[in-house]
């Protein structure tokens, strides 16, 4: 995919016209991704800056002195390891509980036979269809029930089983032929085996795929850790900067500094990964 | 003899088949108890629950109200007698409606014309093109509650974007999620800066489908390049603007994260949406079968739009 967009062009000698247009075009390119940019510079600027110098006019872009002692401060005012170490762990566990229950799943719905097989995924691919956000609340009475109100687990069990997974892979197996799993059957490997050693390993793209949308996706999710995390300890850091806007409300410098480290850790993964979320929307065309 | 045979055969077969089968299950149970559980089991609560009365707390308090919760939040006896307009203008579902459709509106079609724009400029050979693309993906990956605090401050009263409004000759000198005309555009404005990348991404993907020899055949009939662009490119990208719409659609009708973190729904009651409603019935005030009928009714709205997914697919394969 990375050749998406480098098409070259035919080399033909340009007119004065579409020398114009190109123009044009980088003009509006550029000024498009200034846009984009713009608050992230804005943020890291006002990160940097005294609370009275953030909406300073006319505004600063650099700031006079460079106040690195904002990000220090901000680790006494607020417990942001703590809400990293939670993070991690729900992105973590969501991540590996659901590629690898979702994997499963999607192989019996593609290869094998059993009963009920039809209603099963019938029943996976309606839900897909039905917001989260409808059936949050008995999702929560159920779980408050359970004692799981306010623990981590809460979050893991909420985002571990998503039907979107088992739908996403269940599409690639079907494409990997059926022949491969029969000739490994009749070499004596067992079902578990062929989902291993076979399935698994040709499924790599598709993983992969599951794997950074569920992080990423874990990692940003705002309102089911709002729900269900109250207690400083066990918040994640979505709802912890959210709980720190609100305290400090006009400390704005100190709330772009946490800000910005909350948007590392995904930045990262996204640069070092780009080209698999991108793959991963043009194949699936669907939800991240 | 022949016959006992086939019986011990045929015996042996539904053991090994009935193995076969436990083996299937086997694969599917982690998924399936945890989905069951956590998915599907609530989904069915949540339509029992718009018919109860309920505070939360012991089941015992739980009170069969039948229609009388839609009837409620629609307030079907007061808007009987004043009319529709009063569903929309005083009702807080009706205002929610509006919000969140206004909304819908506004959004879908800026969100995927900016899309396609950008799809196109960087389908032609432009240098850098991996690096734009980039950069105008990453904020969908960055997290919401950081960019939509940013965005809120430097929509502020003397922030950035008001000095920018200034210097251009115009003058606005309040908080745009202060303001109860301004604020749903805040919302806007973030939710097509933050997707507009996304749906390039698909539609770049989509370009790369449009066969060349189309274009060919359209210069030797003398088209120009605006003539190829609404002759071969639209017509070509149908199908996936179709599908690009219905998805934005549906997620634009679950918009929460924005508004919970710029403007809360307020000032007043001017950016209140379906969810912000379901969460504050749900949530704030424990009235747990108000909020399961709002919750069907976005339900409803989020399957129409699926149903003419589905039924639009098939007639896209079929051609």
């Amino acid at each position: 995919m990375t050749q998406l967009a480098v098409k070259k062009d035919a080399g033909i000698a340009r007119s004065p016209l579409s020398v114009v247009l190109k123009a044009l075009l980088y003009i509006v390119l550029i000024a498009t991704a200034l846009f984009t940019l713009i608050p992230f510079v804005w943020m890291l600027s006002a990160s940097l800056k005294l609370d009275r110098e953030v909406f300073s006019y006319p505004i600063r872009w650099i700031p006079e002195t460079f106040h690195w002692e904002n990000y220090s401060l901000i680790w006494s005012k607020v417990p942001l390891l703590t809400y990293f170490k939670n993070t991690a762990l729900i992105a973590i566990l969501v991540t590996f509980i659901q590629t690898l229950t979702s994997s499963f799943a999607a192989y019996a719905f593609a290869k094998l036979q059993f009963r009920g097989r039809n209603t099963l995924f019938i029943c996976y691919v309606a839900t897909i269809a039905v917001p989260w956000q409808t059936y949050m609340l008995p999702q929560f009475i159920l779980m408050r029930s359970m004692g799981l109100y306010d623990t981590l687990w809460a979050i893991v069990v909420l985002q571990s089983f998503s039907a979107f997974g088992v739908f996403l892979m269940r599409q690639f197996y079907q494409g990997i032929p059926t022949e491969l799993c029969e000739a490994a059957r009749i070499d004596g490997l067992s079902e578990y085996g062929i989902w291993a050693r076979i399935m698994l390993p040709l499924s790599k793209a598709a993983v992969a795929t599951l794997v950074i949308f569920t992080f990423v996706g874990t990692w940003n999710d705002y309102m089911g850790p709002m729900i269900y995390l109250t207690r400083d300890i066990n918040k994640t850091v979505q709802v912890g900067l959210r709980r720190f806007i609100q305290e400090n409300s006009s400390d704005y410098h100190l709330i772009m500094a946490v800000s910005v480290c909350s948007l590392l850790p995904v930045s990262v993964v996204f640069l070092a990964l780009q080209k698999y979320f991108i793959q991963g929307i043009a194949t699936t065309g669907l939800k991240g | 003899m022949d016959q006992e045979r086939r019986i011990i055969y045929k015996r042996n077969k539904t053991r090994y088949e009935r193995k076969k089968e436990l083996i299937a299950y086997s694969f599917i149970a982690p998924n399936f108890i945890g989905f069951a559980v956590f998915t599907l089991l609530p989904v069915l609560f949540s339509i029992f629950l718009s018919f109860v009365k309920w505070k939360g707390g012991d089941f015992s308090t739980m009170e069969w109200v039948g229609l009388g919760n839609y009837a409620e939040i629609f307030k079907t006896a007061k808007v009987a007698e004043k009319g529709l307009g009063y569903l929309f203008t005083k009702v807080d579902l009706g205002i929610a409606l509006k919000n969140t459709l206004f909304y819908t509106v506004i959004t879908v079609p800026l969100t995927l014309i900016c899309a396609m724009a950008l799809a196109l400029a960087l389908n032609k050979a432009v240098k850098g093109a991996v690096g734009f693309r980039t950069v105008f993906f990453f904020p969908y990956v960055a997290s919401m509650v950081a960019i939509c605090v940013c965005w809120r401050f430097m929509m502020m009263k003397d922030g950035p974007i008001n000095q920018l409004i200034m210097a251009l000759g115009g003058s606005f000198n309040k908080s745009w999620t202060a303001d109860s005309g301004m604020a749903i555009w805040s919302i806007i404005l973030v939710s097509v800066w933050r997707n507009m990348g996304y749906y390039m991404v698909i539609y770049l993907a989509a370009l790369q489908g449009v066969p060349t020899d189309l274009y060919e055949a359209a210069t030797m009939d003398g088209a120009n390049k605006w003539q190829q662009f609404t002759h071969v490119t639209l017509p070509q990208l149908r199908p996936t603007t179709f599908f690009a719409s219905t998805m934005m659609i549906i997620s634009c009708f679950k918009i929460y994260d924005v508004v919970a973190i710029m403007t809360e729904g307020g000032p007043g009651r001017s950016t209140k949406m379906l969810v912000t409603y379901i969460y504050d019935e749900a949530f704030s005030n424990f009235n747990y079968g108000i909020a399961s009928a709002i919750a069907m009714v976005l339900l409803v709205i989020v399957l129409v739009f699926t149903l003419a997914q589905f039924s639009m697919e098939g007639k896209y394969a079929n051609n």
